[in-house]
């Protein structure tokens, strides 16, 4: 029996605005991203859940872009890097990351960002060891972990 | 297959270890994302979050060995979208099964076991055989195999429901069954007895790195104390085992006798007196005993034992 693409109709939010997609049932939320709608923000780490490069929102929760099947995220509301912050302007967070030195090559920083606004958002940062344990998800191979935590921690306060 | 959370499927579908003909997506199912903890049973819906178990403050009160065990699984981005039922579900860590090509009785059976003789520093010491040696590598289900749990399933055929131990199964002859799972099955609830044990309870994790791994030997701990006489204790081993695993024999160890230094490590060693080790996993020989003997003290709430 010969297979091919099962073709599946999407529609989702990205950056608060709607797109009304037909997608290879296969394609990963992070694929479309990327090569569908040129967000190229989120980066391709691992593609396979361990590295945390390609984290987003999804209704405000950060999550795995590479592990969800786009369709499934049909009717969600996804943000990514490119949507924090007005074009022109940076997020809080993305100026704390220059102002402390907070990345060297840059490949895991936009996934540092997104898990970052959301381990604030969930309170995650009464200490800088909180810190570490709940951004223990996105690794950083140029090891700026000491700047990335003092970026999020100048951001969150004491 | 069904798919939910999608952390497992969507990683294995991509590696070409599982390659289903169609998907078919319960994530909506709203009935099974609820959990409640009222009364003489725990019951925990299927599609409830990880994070959302992880950190509820009456499961983190009354039954930290539950809670600790989510915490300290995966990472805030993973806890986010799997489940409950579907971290259960979670297949092996073993490389050659992951890779899609090496020999693996558990992915396509038949072809032989490269652990054996290959790489295996983190596979398993108790329950394996000459078929499969991988590790059941999750803590949720360490921690409930502690507890009396039950595995709520449901079918167009009805429901039913199996205690943990005999959801999951040994390798034996058969590794490609992991589970009492039958097709058009899913699992919808997860039920644990209440139990004043759950508050002197906790789950100790022992991996190569601080978080974001596996463990390389975890315990699952839950006591009744009268004084220093303990009069239950329920111990669960974690990263050491084919499948989530109850010890008997390190409870008895406790179990009518004073609490000391000396009863919680006997009950470590005798936690593996069972043991066999490969080649390269020795240090879960080593540690796994340590790790008991830990939880132990932990979950008692002395700083020492005496």
């Amino acid at each position: 029996m010969e297979s091919g693409p099962v073709m599946v109709r999407t529609t989702l939010s990205v950056n608060g605005t709607s797109h009304d997609l037909v997608v290879d049932g296969r394609t990963t939320l992070l694929d479309l991203l990327r090569e569908t709608l040129h967000l190229t923000g989120a980066k391709v780490g691992c593609n396979q859940g361990t590295c945390g490069a390609c984290t987003v929102l999804m209704d405000g929760k950060r999550m795995l872009s590479c592990l969800m099947l786009a369709v499934m995220a049909s009717g969600r509301s996804v943000r990514t890097i490119e949507g924090i912050a007005p074009a022109g302007e940076l997020h809080p967070l993305q100026a704390a990351f220059i102002e402390h030195d907070a990345l060297q090559c840059g490949y895991c920083t936009p996934g540092q960002i997104m898990a970052a606004i959301a381990c604030i958002e969930e309170g995650h940062v009464g200490s800088d060891a909180e810190i570490r344990e709940y951004m223990s998800g996105n690794l950083c191979r140029c090891a700026a972990y000491p700047n990335i935590v003092a970026a999020i921690r100048s951001v969150a306060g004491s | 297959m069904a798919i939910a959370g999608g952390t497992t499927m969507v990683d294995l579908m991509r590696g070409g270890v599982l390659s289903p003909h169609s998907l078919v997506d319960i994530s909506g199912l709203i009935e099974l994302k609820s959990f409640s903890m009222v009364g003489p049973l725990l019951r925990f819906g299927a599609l409830v979050p990880m994070a959302e178990a992880a950190e509820n403050e009456t499961l983190l009160r009354d039954y930290p060995a539950l809670a600790q065990s989510l915490q300290q699984a995966a990472s805030q981005q993973l806890r986010n979208v799997a489940t409950l039922g579907g971290n259960l579900l979670q297949r092996t860590r073993c490389a050659y099964y992951r890779d899609g090509f090496s020999p693996c009785n558990k992915r396509v059976p038949g072809t032989g076991c490269s652990a054996l003789d290959g790489y295996n520093r983190e596979h398993a010491v108790l329950g394996g055989s000459d078929s499969c040696v991988a590790v059941y590598a999750g803590d949720w289900a360490c921690a409930l195999a502690a507890f009396d749990t039950d595995i709520e399933l449901s079918s167009a055929n009805g429901q039913r429901v199996l205690p943990l131990a005999a959801f999951f199964r040994e390798p034996g002859g058969t590794p490609e069954i992991e589970t009492a799972l039958q097709p058009g099955e899913i699992v919808t609830a997860i039920r644990v007895a209440a139990t004043p044990a759950g508050r002197r309870s906790t789950y100790l994790k022992v991996r190569d790195r601080q978080s974001y791994a596996f463990a390389v030997a975890s315990a699952a701990v839950a006591l009744v104390l009268d004084g220093d006489f303990v009069r239950e204790a329920r111990i669960a081993l974690g990263g050491v085992a084919t499948r989530p695993l109850r010890s008997r024999e390190a409870e008895a160890q406790l179990v009518g006798r004073r609490l000391s230094a000396v009863s919680a490590r006997e009950a470590g060693v005798a936690a593996f007196t069972a043991a066999r080790t490969l080649n390269a996993n020795g240090v879960k020989l080593r540690l796994g005993p340590r790790v008991v003997a830990e939880a132990i003290r932990i979950a008692s709430g002395r700083r020492e034992l005496a």
